[in-house]
């Protein structure tokens, strides 16, 4: 079984974002980068599983600029066999990014695609779900247990309800939930290795995928700030204020 | 054109956060109808016709819409679409599921999250778990939009009359298959709506500890939530999630124990009316969001906190 592996390289979590001054996106330069957080829970399962023997091969990619490199090699030291950056510039919609994989899966052909459930840098959760549609295959998304049973996957997906199992025909595109699993660090041996794995650089034109953005982003500003509040010196106080000046007890 | 707004329900009820998607797609378009799909729903067609807001409601049945699969539901929804100009539903786990499928199948960039209806192209969402607000426009010809609940009032649910019109259900996707679903089972409010919300962080050491959380919220009426950290490490279950990878909650009051604020907490839980913080780390994050902050051990704290609210003559529910 042949597993692909998304990955997008964001600003660190830890980051605090600052909106640039003249409202047109915020500030990336200078600003540590990193992989997505529940990318990470996705290439650690897919390792997970070809560890177990039932995967032979786990491809990673990620869609982006020329240094999205680093995010491969990342995943790359963790366990993946080898990477594949399509390269593009500027924003690239999920929908783009979708119609990208699609055209990587007709070549590669995975038997499963994982990535993680959301990109915390646009927030729009919505690749897995679009590269699923365009492949016709069944998705689960929001995974945070992954069972192989035959040709077939049993998900327990995390819903707004509680928890969700449901069981899936492979192929099938997975987004993975940061309770997946725990992401491994990569050993200073391993990120040795990395380097000598191999890396495929492809033109996104090349692949014949219009990237254009369909939503045009007219302003990013600062969210409004929250009026200062004050600190009270006991609980008495608190209880006092919350009764008799904010009025919500 | 008009909106059309898909309909979350569990075939017994509507799911609440559909009231407030129904709000915000009667702004992008007062010409909103609804679409129901699901198995012996008739009851939530009937009560979706009642509420002013909605002009027609769409009713589909089969079997196989029992459980929501987005496999099921997307084909049929881009067969409806044809007719409509923005397809509408809340950026919950339902939505955020199902949408992207029926937008990919239409060829659409679909905006997700929006706080704001600003014209029927033009939208604000947060980025960044909320560090950031984006005002975006769409220039596809059919919009796919999901919407933050929190953001929008729930809409009336009475005097509306409007008109019930069955449709033909879809073919049914087979590659996929529902198996079981485990409800989290509570007296206490919903976490998404509960009016007051009182969440524990790392700071409570263990989850035996929550019993203190629990003791006020019991008082005051309150949901429980928790931060990432605390979810973590196992001191309580992950349903309780407030923050950009949990629930997104904006409650009256909001009472953070023990948290001390990153950026993915606050993204959940900042836009809540009145904030109160309660740490010994008079430094902490958390503080610089909080209306009131006491920088106190939580251990004496919330006893107190519960003593005090015990002298009180009557509490709000």
């Amino acid at each position: 079984m042949k597993i692909l592996v998304a990955v997008k390289r964001v600003i660190d979590y830890n980051v605090q974002v600052r909106v640039k001054e003249d409202g047109t996106g915020v500030v990336t330069d200078n600003v540590k980068m990193s992989s997505n957080p529940p990318d990470d829970n996705a290439i650690e399962e897919a390792v997970k599983i070809k560890e177990s023997g039932k995967a032979t091969e786990i491809i990673a990619i990620t869609v982006g600029v020329e240094k999205s490199q680093e995010t491969l090699r990342k995943a790359l030291a963790v366990g993946a066999d080898r990477g594949i950056l399509v390269k593009t510039e500027g924003i690239v919609e999920p929908l783009a990014v979708a119609k990208i994989l699609q055209k990587i899966v007709d070549k590669e052909k995975p038997d499963l695609v994982f990535m993680g459930k959301q990109a915390i840098d646009d927030d729009c959760n919505q690749t897995g779900q679009m590269l699923s549609a365009l492949l016709n295959w069944p998705q689960a998304t929001f995974a945070s247990k992954i069972e192989i049973k035959d040709k077939k996957l049993e998900v327990i997906r995390e819903v707004d309800e509680g928890l969700e199992t449901i069981e899936v025909n492979i192929p099938a595109v997975i987004t993975c939930d940061l309770r997946l699993n725990e992401p491994r660090y990569a050993s200073l041996p391993n990120i040795m290795k990395a380097k000598k794995k191999p890396l495929e650089i492809i033109n996104a034109s090349d692949l014949g995928v219009n990237t254009t953005p369909r939503v045009q982003q007219i302003k990013v500003e600062e969210p409004p700030k929250r009026k200062t509040g004050i600190k009270v010196a006991n609980v008495a106080e608190l209880v006092n204020k919350l009764k008799n000046e904010a009025k919500v007890i | 054109m008009s909106a059309l707004l898909i309909t979350e329900h569990n075939n017994k009820e509507i799911r609440p956060f559909t009231l407030n998607a129904i709000t915000a797609a009667s702004q992008i378009d007062a010409d909103l109808h609804v679409l129901l799909i699901g198995n012996n729903c008739g009851n939530i067609a009937k009560s979706l016709s009642k509420m002013p807001l909605v002009k027609k409601v769409l009713h589909v049945e089969a079997t196989y819409y029992e459980n929501y699969l987005a496999e099921n539901f997307a084909p049929l929804i881009v067969k409806v679409s044809e007719n409509y100009s923005h397809i509408v539903s809340s950026a919950n786990t339902f939505g955020k599921n199902l949408m992207p499928r029926v937008a990919a199948l239409l060829d659409t960039s679909q905006v997700s999250d929006i706080i704001k209806v600003i014209s029927p192209d033009t939208f604000l969402r947060p980025i960044y778990a909320g560090n950031a607000f984006a005002t975006v426009k769409s220039t596809d010809v059919k919009k796919c939009i999901t919407i933050r609940p929190t953001s929008f009032e729930p809409c009336e649910t009475s005097s509306g009359s409007a008109p019930i019109e069955k449709v033909k259900a879809a073919e049914e996707f087979s590659l996929s298959k529902f198996i079981k679903r485990e409800e989290v089972k509570s007296d206490r409010p919903e976490l998404g709506t509960a009016r007051v919300v009182i969440s524990g962080g790392r700071g409570m050491q263990n989850g035996e500890n929550f019993k203190l959380i629990n003791a006020v919220a019991d008082k005051l009426n309150a949901a429980i939530g928790a931060s990432r950290a605390a979810v973590d490490a196992g001191y309580i279950s992950n349903e309780h999630q407030v923050g950009q990878t949990g629930k997104v909650v904006v409650p009256d009051l909001y009472i953070a124990v023990g948290i001390s604020g990153a950026i993915q907490h606050l993204a959940g839980m900042k836009e809540s009316k009145i904030i109160v913080a309660i740490n010994k780390d008079g430094e902490a994050p958390i503080f610089s969001v909080a209306d009131y902050g006491l920088e106190a051990d939580l251990f004496e704290a919330l006893p107190q906190f519960l003593e005090e609210l015990n002298k009180l003559n009557t509490i709000q529910k």
